[in-house]
């Protein structure tokens, strides 16, 4: 069996991020880049199944020429190949297109699943994977914090406000999970060689049967019109502790009714 | 006169919190405001989603909503905006909202802006602000073309009824041959002590700064003496330490308690979005330089796991208890 799991390359998260004053769009030149730290999570469930159903990993990411350094990655870590789907006309796609773009690269791979992290650290919608279930016309188990696979049928336990439901689905499906659902293997020396000769595909909007006109149009229905600096916090009082904090802590405590 | 729409959910017999303050804030863009309920037990949602503004409402009371995920409400949902071209639709930014959202998006080939705090109209259409980088900066996008969608982060609005009165109810059927997706098999309630994290009044959280789990406690020792909600940094929710439910930040809740005391917190944007709007902060950290300590009203340059105890004691000796 083929698993996909999604891959980002993002700003790293903790730099300052900034945005281009003129197209209100991330800015990405100059800025260090890094694996998505959600999309290791998604990437190891991925390696895991496809361990246990003999099964094997490619590694898609929609992205600018510096994505490959992502697919690079998650090939070091198992990944048999990967697929960067690429195309200029994607600089700042919203998450439809977004999501139209890799539903179609799944499809190209013959993948029978997809395994992707609950949402990006640096967009943070969200919505990406339910709509590449949906597109392809598949079931999705989202928001896992633990998976398995029985045959032909996924179970999850579902992360919930008041605990967790247990919610099944048979393939092909998507699966989203969320941080802390494994812990993610770091590629090892070997794995990083090896990646170099692992095959990797890059294909546009058009190789991807998309049509440019309705992702151009698409893309258009949301535009940023203004970025304004948040109101700030004032800060505070900073104590060196030297023993009285916690004094220091309860008496405020105490002033503010607390206690 | 524009037509907005608010996808409502449910807990148990009940209208959700979001989905109030959702109304709430809509409210204010004018137009005329309708709801969407698709839950087993929608009916009894009608008159509070009147009250908080409401005047008609679609609902749908199949069980396959409640025995499904996300499925079958975005096909429901894509058929009545088939039927009715709303001119908005806003979502709580939930499990649920998002999953519907998404395929709904997909389906209809609508535009979605999440993370959405404040809503407001130009001459050109709507407008939806969010907060990026940890709420340094505000964001304001126009959404146009066909019912722009909008997942708005909980605690955005502050849920006020308007005193409506009972709304126009239209019925309708999920649509025949509907597929249905991921099955829904058990629902576990894991337990909780003490208030919900959402609504304590204070909140104590730890993060990467406890060093291992087993100082996690600390937090929480502090946490009952306070009556206070236990939240946590993704960092330990990522290495396992506690439970996903337990995350305050971009990722996980958000919170506005009356205090938040941050430990071993460095203060990671990820992390402030979810918690900068509580009315008092308290941070303690080694670091000088985290940036926590520019949010803080009171910082405390220390070690946690030596503050964390004496506080503990020092509550009790004050008759915390």
């Amino acid at each position: 069996m083929k698993i996909a799991v999604f891959v980002k390359q993002i700003p790293d998260p903790s730099g300052a991020g900034a945005l281009d004053p003129a197209t209100h769009r991330l800015k990405r030149a100059g800025v260090e880049v890094v694996l998505d730290p959600g999309d290791a999570y998604g990437v190891e469930a991925g390696l895991q199944l496809a361990d246990s159903t003999g099964g094997e990993v490619v590694a898609i990411s929609m992205g600018g020429e510096r994505a490959v350094d992502v697919i690079r990655k998650a090939m070091a870590m198992g990944a048999g190949s990967g697929l960067h789907l690429c195309d200029e006309r994607l600089a700042g796609a919203d998450a439809l297109t977004t999501a139209r773009v890799l539903a179609a690269g799944v499809a190209h791979t013959g993948a029978e699943m997809v395994v992707a992290c609950t949402e990006s650290t640096d967009g943070y919608t969200g919505v990406v994977p339910a709509a590449v279930a949906e597109l392809l016309g598949w079931p999705s188990l989202t928001f896992a914090k633990q998976l398995e696979l029985n045959g032909r049928t996924a179970r999850i336990q579902r992360q919930t406000p008041a605990g967790h439901d247990l919610v099944e689905a048979e393939l092909p499906c998507v699966v989203t999970v969320t941080g802390g659902i494994n812990e993610p293997r770091y590629p090892t020396l070997k794995g990083i060689m090896g990646s170099k000769a692992k095959p990797l595909e890059t294909l546009d909007l058009a190789a991807l049967g998309l049509d440019p006109g309705r992702a151009e149009e698409e893309i258009g229905h949301q535009r940023v019109v203004a970025v304004e600096a948040a109101p700030q916090r004032q800060a505070g009082r900073v104590v060196e502790d030297d023993g009285s904090a916690a004094q220091l802590i309860a008496d405020y405590l105490a002033e503010l009714k607390v206690i | 006169m524009a037509k907005i729409w608010v996808f409502a959910e449910m807990v148990g017999d009940q209208v959700s919190q979001i989905s109030l303050e959702i109304l709430t804030g809509a409210r204010e863009l004018g137009g005329e405001l309708e709801a969407v309920v698709l839950d087993p037990q929608a009916r009894s949602a009608t008159a509070v989603l009147g009250e908080y503004g409401a005047t008609t409402i679609y609902l749908g009371s199949d069980s396959q909503y409640r025995d499904h995920v996300a499925q079958p409400h975005a096909t429901a949902v894509a058929a009545l905006i088939s039927a009715y071209h709303p001119d908005l639709l806003l979502f709580g930014a939930t499990y649920e909202g998002r999953d519907i959202c998404g395929r709904l998006s997909a389906q209809l080939g609508l535009t979605v802006v999440a993370n959405v705090t404040a809503l407001n109209h130009s001459d050109d259409g709507f407008t939806a602000a969010s907060s990026i980088f940890g709420a340094t900066q505000n964001v304001t996008t126009l959404v146009q073309g066909p019912t722009p969608c909008i997942l708005v982060r909980p605690k955005s609005f502050t849920a006020q009824s308007s005193g409506g009165g009972a709304p126009r109810v239209v019925e309708v059927a999920l649509p025949p041959g509907s597929p249905l997706g991921a099955r829904r098999i058990e629902s576990v309630v894991a337990p909780v002590s003490g208030p919900k994290l959402e609504d304590a009044r204070v909140v104590v959280s730890g993060g990467r700064g406890l060093q291992e789990p087993a100082n996690f406690h600390l937090v929480e020792e502090v946490a009952e003496l306070l009556h206070g909600a236990v939240g946590a940094s993704r960092a330990v929710v990522d290495a396992g330490w506690v439970a996903y439910s337990r995350q305050v930040g971009q990722t996980g809740k958000t919170v506005k308690p009356d205090v938040y005391l941050a430990c071993g917190i460095s203060g990671a944007m990820q992390h402030t979005v979810g918690m900068k709007g509580a009315a008092h902060i308290v941070a303690i950290n080694k670091d000088r330089d985290a940036p926590i300590f520019k949010l803080s009203d009171l910082g405390i340059v220390g070690d946690a796991l030596k503050v964390l105890p004496a506080l503990s004691a020092e509550l009790r000796a004050r008759g915390v208890t």
